[in-house]
């Protein structure tokens, strides 16, 4: 192994990781440049879904993108399984999303309906009445009006499945420098890049795959990348561990594997990571609404995270035009991408006839005409 | 099984008034002091048992933070024993687990 990586993946969360996993499988040499622990990571503070229902209802290239990924969890969480020796504890056995508000369930039906059509024939979702929810989910709370339910829906254990991404990481030879805190990256004249630490080490390599979240958004432009990123704040709460389960997934109400259940949801435009007590409150508040048995249940721990999200909520898959070698990769579901990430989008970087066609992900739909 | 506790009364101490149940069996109290350090004073057996590993476990830090003094406190279940006063009369079970949300209704 050479101490010049062939390939620099910029961003160690579940993109990154991903991401390296899928080059080290087609046989390339992979370091991965993770930042400072006190760097906004999305991957440590998010909600764990692997979510289809909803996703791309305005835009079939995305919606045929999460389908697919939803389709190749089972696979993926088997292999990572097998490669790491973690399970990132995938249940895929459905989720609802409940409204309280009949207009706004009329409003994501259509949502739905849009979806669907695009999906086509093998892709179904139920639109659930206050009676039918009753009948499914006794216990729910009188003021839920109905609920959507996608079959294909489920979730992970976040944290896991950072774990055993790592750990799979390492299993494949991919190397990985902690800290790294990467600074400024340089396409080379005689073709290549050079990569800076803030420590002051420079890295050489071939080629160089951006997938560090928000930090995209300083470093995509010294490679000519638009790399239009910011940051949306959500705030979590989870409660302690129940010994009893509970009946439904949602994409706000989840029970952890080991029995907690977290709460989440909230959308707020913030650039800084602290919790604020209003929107806690909204969401116990919330689950109470739900699920009113949780209204004994004692609050452990809050946090809050960042969204890292593009001005129409798509990816961006983007070969630098003026730097080839070098890539941008960002989204905001990269639990829900992550089994694409690590096969096909491994195909696209290495050109390989057999990749997707991403065009539609392109950052070029952000030009301004 | 004698399991007695780790620790003793200091000279002096002021006499136990207050009658405390354990799962089921009755105990004596100081007026004043914490369920945790009641339980502490009685042996050294397990208060709870952990979610996850099963694992026992008895108070720890008696200043709140650690959560390993859960216990049920009439019929209240994951109290911290070290943050409730003891209550005449006061009906405690060690938690075994995790806790349970109410039955459907
Ligand atoms: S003994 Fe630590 S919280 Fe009670």
């Amino acid at each position: 192994m050479s101490a010049q990586p062939g390939t620099a993946v910029i961003g160690g969360g579940i993109v990154g990781l991903c991401v390296a996993l899928g080059l080290a499988a087609r046989g390339h040499d992979v370091q991965v440049f993770d930042g400072p622990d006190r760097d906004m990571r999305a991957s440590q503070g998010n909600f764990g879904l692997v979510w289809l229902q909803g996703k791309g209802a305005g835009y079939a290239p995305y919606a045929r993108w999460s389908h697919e990924a939803v389709g190749a969890w089972a696979g993926f969480a088997s292999r990572l399984t097998a490669l790491s020796g973690v399970d990132p504890a995938l249940r895929q056995e459905g989720g609802y999303e409940f409204f309280t508000d009949p207009a706004e369930l009329e409003q994501f039906a259509q949502d739905l309906h849009r979806q669907a059509a695009t999906l086509g024939a093998g892709h179904a979702f139920e639109m659930l009445g206050p009676d039918d929810l009753a009948h499914r989910l006794p216990g729910i709370g009188r003021e839920v009006a109905g609920a959507t339910f996608c079959p294909r829906d489920g979730h992970v254990n976040p944290l896991r499945l950072h774990l055993a991404l790592r750990k799979a990481c390492l299993a494949s030879g991919v190397r990985t420098s902690a800290g790294a805190g990467v600074i400024s990256v340089q396409g080379l004249a005689a073709g290549g890049f050079s990569i800076r630490s803030r420590d002051g080490r420079a890295v050489q390599c071939r080629r160089v795959v951006l997938c560090a979240g928000l930090g995209s958004a300083v470093l995509g432009p010294q490679l000519g990348f638009r790399a239009p990123i910011r940051a949306q704040r959500g705030e979590l709460l989870i409660t302690e561990r129940l010994a009893d389960r509970l009946p439904f997934l949602s994409s706000t109400i989840r029970q952890v594997d080991e029995g907690g259940i977290q709460i989440g949801g909230t959308k707020a435009a913030a650039d800084t990571d602290g919790e604020t007590t209003g929107q806690m409150a909204a969401l116990a508040r919330h689950a109470i609404q739900v699920w009113p048995r949780l209204a004994e249940v004692n609050v452990l721990r809050s946090w809050a995270a960042l969204r890292v999200l593009t001005p129409d909520g798509y990816p961006i898959y983007q070969r630098s035009v003026d730097h080839p070698g070098a890539f941008l990769v960002t989204c905001h579901s990269g639990v829900t991408l992550a089994p694409l990430h690590a096969t096909r989008l491994a195909e696209w970087i290495d050109g390989d006839p057999a990749a997707p066609d991403l065009e539609a992900f392109d950052e070029e739909r952000f030009a301004v005409s | 099984m004698k399991n007695d506790s780790r620790f003793r009364d200091a000279p002096g101490a002021a006499a136990r008034t207050m009658r405390l149940c354990l799962d089921g069996r009755w105990l004596t109290a100081r007026a004043g002091e914490s369920v945790a350090a009641a339980l502490l004073a009685q042996d050294g057996a397990a208060t709870r048992s952990t979610p996850v590993s099963g694992a026992g476990r008895t108070p720890f830090c008696m200043m709140g933070v650690c959560f390993d003094c859960l216990v049920t406190i009439d019929g209240r279940q994951n109290q911290q024993a070290c943050m409730t006063e003891v209550r005449d009369g006061m009906v405690v079970e060690r938690q075994q687990g995790a806790r349970r949300t109410a039955a459907a209704s």
